[in-house]
């Protein structure tokens, strides 16, 4: 059955997937779904299994079982198709160092075969701030214009979802919250679903509506951010995380 | 909004043109890398055009073809040019750790061997074209008096270089950049077997079936026909292009299930050492 055009409640939906390197268990019996429009938190420590979940949403990784639904598609049989309609940013993952910004948005926008590709990049550079940067090369930039560039390469194509690997780390408090705003203005504009990936608990309070917790490759609490708050007797995010990070179930939490 | 939904196809030139745009923007930034694709070849050619001018009048093998020594070195450096086209860049990519970037674009794995194929030729033709232009004036030797037949070892010659490079390209994506040395010198290993400079009945005789398996080694006995007996020999042409099809169908295969191998270990996003 063709898919396409038709209006899904949820944007990703994961089915019992799990993934084995060697004798590890990276993740172990995942379910979860992510609703359209909303941006959604995955959490968890580090080795939670949050990386390679966001890379087989992404097809980067395949897994050893399990099902990944993404726009009302197959992501496994159907990846290219819908990786027009997505993308991802990553602190992580690099854009060619001796490459202008110009130069590299031009490569990625040629890739998703856009049209008025340059005045795509001359928007963009206007709303993240790039302008005067675009002649510039990647390699020469600061963290936080790294970031930005590489939040502009995630939205030459408009993805109707958006995938963010930590996507403020290591930045100063004023380039994270334009980064924040920016995504936030995105989001209402185009009605988009994000799901991003962050140890920053602020961030996730303020920005997303829905939050996965993750613990040693399992989805162990889900809830809004007020909901897991309230649920585990907690005044901040941060403190509901240290609770999920160290096993204690919310029970265990307000006790 | 874009939309995004209805414009996939199998199989895009733009994305091609894309990935050879950016490794041509890379080249025009960087000239120690232009210099690298004319330095070595025209070494080469240079070294082994005074070994010629040194034997020219005391070797009988040397003197029934003044050329035969730089026609092979120019050659030997298309195969080895071609190959390491598209093994170095493909380490670019890892270099730059852009992999995680590439692959979550509608670029497909196939599409991306064709960039790398095109930017090999660009690279080879620009390397060993122009160490031939350098032997013209030097040695007084044109290469290109083969006529036709040059253009049939260019194209077996290349696409063999290819299919060494793209199986070297997969196996450093597997492997990590440690396993980055195999793309400098897996070609040498081949080198004693391809009769660059010497026939095949040179080898001993259990050796010269595995040669007569390479399509270089049909290229480079070919080449001496024409240059000694001013023949062109088509059967040598037709073995040539006969076992590139298969080490090319081969080299692509095994890049394919490489990067298969990439994505069930994870080492798209994780390139390194």
């Amino acid at each position: 059955m063709n898919d396409i055009g038709k209006q899904h409640d949820y944007v990703i939906e994961v089915d019992h997937l799990f993934k084995q390197f060697d004798q590890v268990e990276a993740v172990n019996d995942m379910s979860f779904k992510v609703q359209r429009g909303v941006t959604t938190a995955l959490l968890g420590g580090n080795g939670a299994g949050k990386t390679t979940t966001i890379a087989m949403l992404l097809g980067l990784l395949l897994p050893s079982s399990g099902s990944i639904t993404i726009l009302g598609e197959d992501m496994l049989r159907n990846r290219y198709r819908l990786l027009h309609r997505m993308n991802f940013s990553s602190p992580y993952v690099d854009l060619p160092q001796r490459l202008t910004i110009r130069q590299n948005l031009t490569v990625y926008g040629h890739l998703y075969r856009l049209s008025n590709l340059k005045q795509r990049i001359i928007q963009l550079a206007q709303e993240l701030n790039l302008t005067e940067l675009l002649d510039r090369r990647y390699g020469r930039l600061s963290a936080g214009q790294k970031t930005r560039v590489s939040l502009a390469k995630s939205l030459l194509n408009e993805p109707e979802l958006l995938l963010l690997d930590e996507p403020t780390a290591s930045l100063d408090p004023d380039t994270a919250d334009s980064i924040r705003s920016h995504l936030q203005r995105y989001q209402q504009r185009t009605g988009a679903t994000i799901l991003l990936a962050s140890h920053n608990m602020a961030e996730v309070e303020r920005m997303c509506a829905e939050v996965i917790m993750l613990r040693q490759g399992q989805v162990v609490d889900t809830g809004s951010p007020d909901a897991l708050i309230a649920r585990y007797g907690r005044n901040t995010m941060e403190e509901v995380f240290i609770d999920i990070a160290r096993n204690r179930s919310a029970e265990e939490a307000i006790l | 909004m874009i939309n995004n939904t209805a414009i996939d196809i199998a199989f895009s030139p733009r994305r091609i043109y894309a990935n050879v745009l950016r490794h041509l923007y890379l080249m025009r930034t960087s000239w120690p890398r232009v210099l690298e694709m004319i330095y070595w070849p025209t070494v080469q050619m240079i070294l082994w055009g005074f070994i010629t001018l040194s034997l020219k009048d005391n070797s009988s093998y040397v003197a029934q073809a003044a050329g035969i020594l730089i026609s092979s070195v120019l050659l030997w450096d298309v195969l080895f040019r071609g190959q390491l086209g598209i093994s170095l860049v493909f380490m670019e990519e890892m270099w730059s750790r852009n992999l995680g970037h590439l692959f979550v674009s509608p670029l497909r794995p196939y599409e991306l061997v064709v960039s790398l194929i095109l930017m090999s030729l660009i690279r080879t033709i620009i390397g060993v074209g122009g160490a031939a232009l350098v032997a013209i004036p030097l040695f007084h030797y044109n290469i290109f008096d083969m006529g036709l037949p040059l253009i049939s070892f260019f194209i077996n010659l290349i696409i063999f270089g290819w299919a060494i490079g793209l199986t070297v390209s997969g196996m450093v994506l597997r492997y990590g950049l440690g396993a980055e040395s195999v793309a400098w010198v897996a070609v040498f290993a081949l080198q004693p077997l391809c009769a660059i400079y010497y026939p095949v009945s040179v080898l001993p005789v259990w050796l010269q079936p595995v040669a007569w398996c390479l399509p270089a080694s049909h290229v480079f006995e070919g080449m001496r026909e024409l240059l000694f007996q001013h023949t062109f020999n088509a059967h040598h042409l037709w073995m040539a292009i006969g076992l590139n099809a298969l080490f090319l169908a081969g080299g692509i295969a095994a890049f394919l299930a490489y990067f298969r191998v990439a994505r069930e270990r994870g080492l798209l996003l994780q390139v390194g050492e």
